[in-house]
């Protein structure tokens, strides 16, 4: 049988231990770049409320990732994202893309951005607001894709096709960060579990 | 709105289970339940973007970029290669971002107690964008084997670490290249996750004599496939 000329895509590898080195090196133990990318999600001149997301990465016996690194990736507040076919606009300085790194004693993590506004989905359809989480570690053979969407946004979550789209309705929580206040400021808990009870629901995209 | 053009779906074949017990600490970060299987969105079809201004002048050489009293220890090699995608079309200004350990096997990371020594003058990381074409190059050293907790005596092969971004999130890809001809590469449970013969070839960089540099460098050759973006031929014609 003859071939169609496609090309076969490069095997995924875990980015292992020390993921650090390599893309935040400052969380290394060395400072070797003028800049290291992914700090600053959002920008100074982004529009929107300035929040807070935190949380953990657990593994299947309840212990918390330590050596976790995770990429966020989000529309600005209007809902438009900084690429070339993203919808519109964005604030100078707006990239809309991070890297969070975990506390390496206890595994926490958090990171600083505004909330992004919805985005359209298929056919028509509204997104209801969300940040795409992508998740990197040691014993992760291929990157875990997730979603994190919003508490208070429960009326954009009931009509979000692609919560919908988990057929499981107990599942659908675990992509839902909760909203509290933190010294006036808003700050989103989202704790993903990669296995065991109440696993996080991953995604192929 | 004209549906945007999606990426072809990944073949879960040429990757790794995300449960691999010969892999011991994959089997407590694997997930049990299957992934939801999305139809892309702006959100999958975006991606970040980078500029020359995020890199400094010497973030692809990894000889240069953190030595202080002289070269690093190690053979020096040229890494050099193309990003291109399942259609054979180069991916032009993408970040490649490389992460490796020292001639002697060790990591410069806090985390990182192997007994071999840090090498001063070696940081261990670099990074470039690719071209017009999707050509990079790293110049560097060649890193070393070193031995693993997973079963009492397990080494990895000599390898090098990369992160690849391509145009959309989608694409997003970390892997780790090897270098022809290491024996340690088939004892390797971290390379035996790939159940597929020919995936685990495509990890192999290749000794590259005609880029090497006489009387320098070795120069080793390993070209990245990141997936292939749909046609949007039928918009195409109706527009032309």
């Amino acid at each position: 049988m003859t071939q169609l000329p496609y090309l076969k895509e490069t095997p995924s590898q875990t980015a292992g231990p020390y993921v650090h080195i390599g893309l935040a090196p400052g969380a290394a133990g060395f400072d070797i770049y003028d800049r290291e990318l992914g700090h600053d999600i959002a920008g100074p001149n982004a529009k929107g409320e300035r929040i807070r997301v935190e949380g953990l990465v657990i593994d299947g016996t309840g212990s918390p990732i330590k050596d976790v690194m995770l990429e966020a990736w989000q529309a600005n507040a209007t809902g438009h994202y900084a690429h070339p076919e993203g919808g519109g606009p964005v604030e100078d300085g707006f990239r809309g893309w991070g890297r969070v790194i975990t506390d390496f004693a206890t595994g926490e993590w958090a990171f600083d951005t505004v909330k992004p506004g919805p985005v359209p989905g298929r056919n028509g359809t509204v997104q209801a607001p969300h940040i795409t989480l992508w998740i990197v570690a040691r014993g992760i053979n291929i990157g875990l894709t997730t979603r994190l969407y919003f508490d208070d946004e429960a009326a954009a979550n009931a009509a979000d096709p692609v919560l919908n789209l988990i057929e499981w309705e107990r599942r659908r929580p675990s992509l839902i960060a909760c909203r509290r206040d933190v010294n006036g400021k808003p700050v989103y808990r989202f704790d993903i579990r990669i296995q065991g009870e109440d696993e996080t629901v991953f995604f192929d995209i | 709105m004209t549906p945007a053009a999606e990426y072809y779906q990944r073949d879960p074949n040429r990757h790794a289970p995300a449960l691999t017990p010969g892999y011991k600490t994959s089997v407590a970060r694997s997930p049990r339940y299957a992934p939801i299987s999305l139809e892309q969105t702006v959100s999958e079809i975006t991606g970040p973007t980078f500029g020359h201004a995020d890199l400094g002048p010497l973030d692809h050489d990894l000889i240069k970029n953190y030595a202080t009293t002289g070269d690093p220890i190690g053979e020096r090699i040229i890494l050099h290669g193309r990003v291109l995608d399942e259609n054979a079309r180069p991916v032009p200004g993408t970040l490649v971002e490389i992460w490796q350990a020292n001639a002697g096997g060790r990591y410069r990371h806090k985390k990182d107690s192997y007994l071999a020594p840090i090498d001063p003058n070696f940081g261990g990381c670099g990074r470039t964008m690719t071209d017009d074409q999707g050509y990079y190059f790293f110049r560097t050293v060649k890193p070393g084997a070193y031995p693993w907790r997973n079963m009492v005596n397990n080494w990895r092969p000599a390898h090098i670490h990369v992160s690849v971004f391509g145009a959309s999130f989608s694409q997003r890809l970390i892997t780790q290249l090897y270098f022809e001809g290491d024996p340690l590469i088939p004892l390797c449970p971290i390379v035996q996750t790939i159940p597929d013969p020919d995936a685990i070839q495509a990890l192999i960089a290749r000794l590259d004599m005609n880029a090497s540099i006489p009387l320098d460098s070795i120069a080793y050759r390993f070209d990245i496939v990141l997936r292939g973006r749909r046609s949007t031929l039928f918009e195409n014609r109706l527009e032309g």
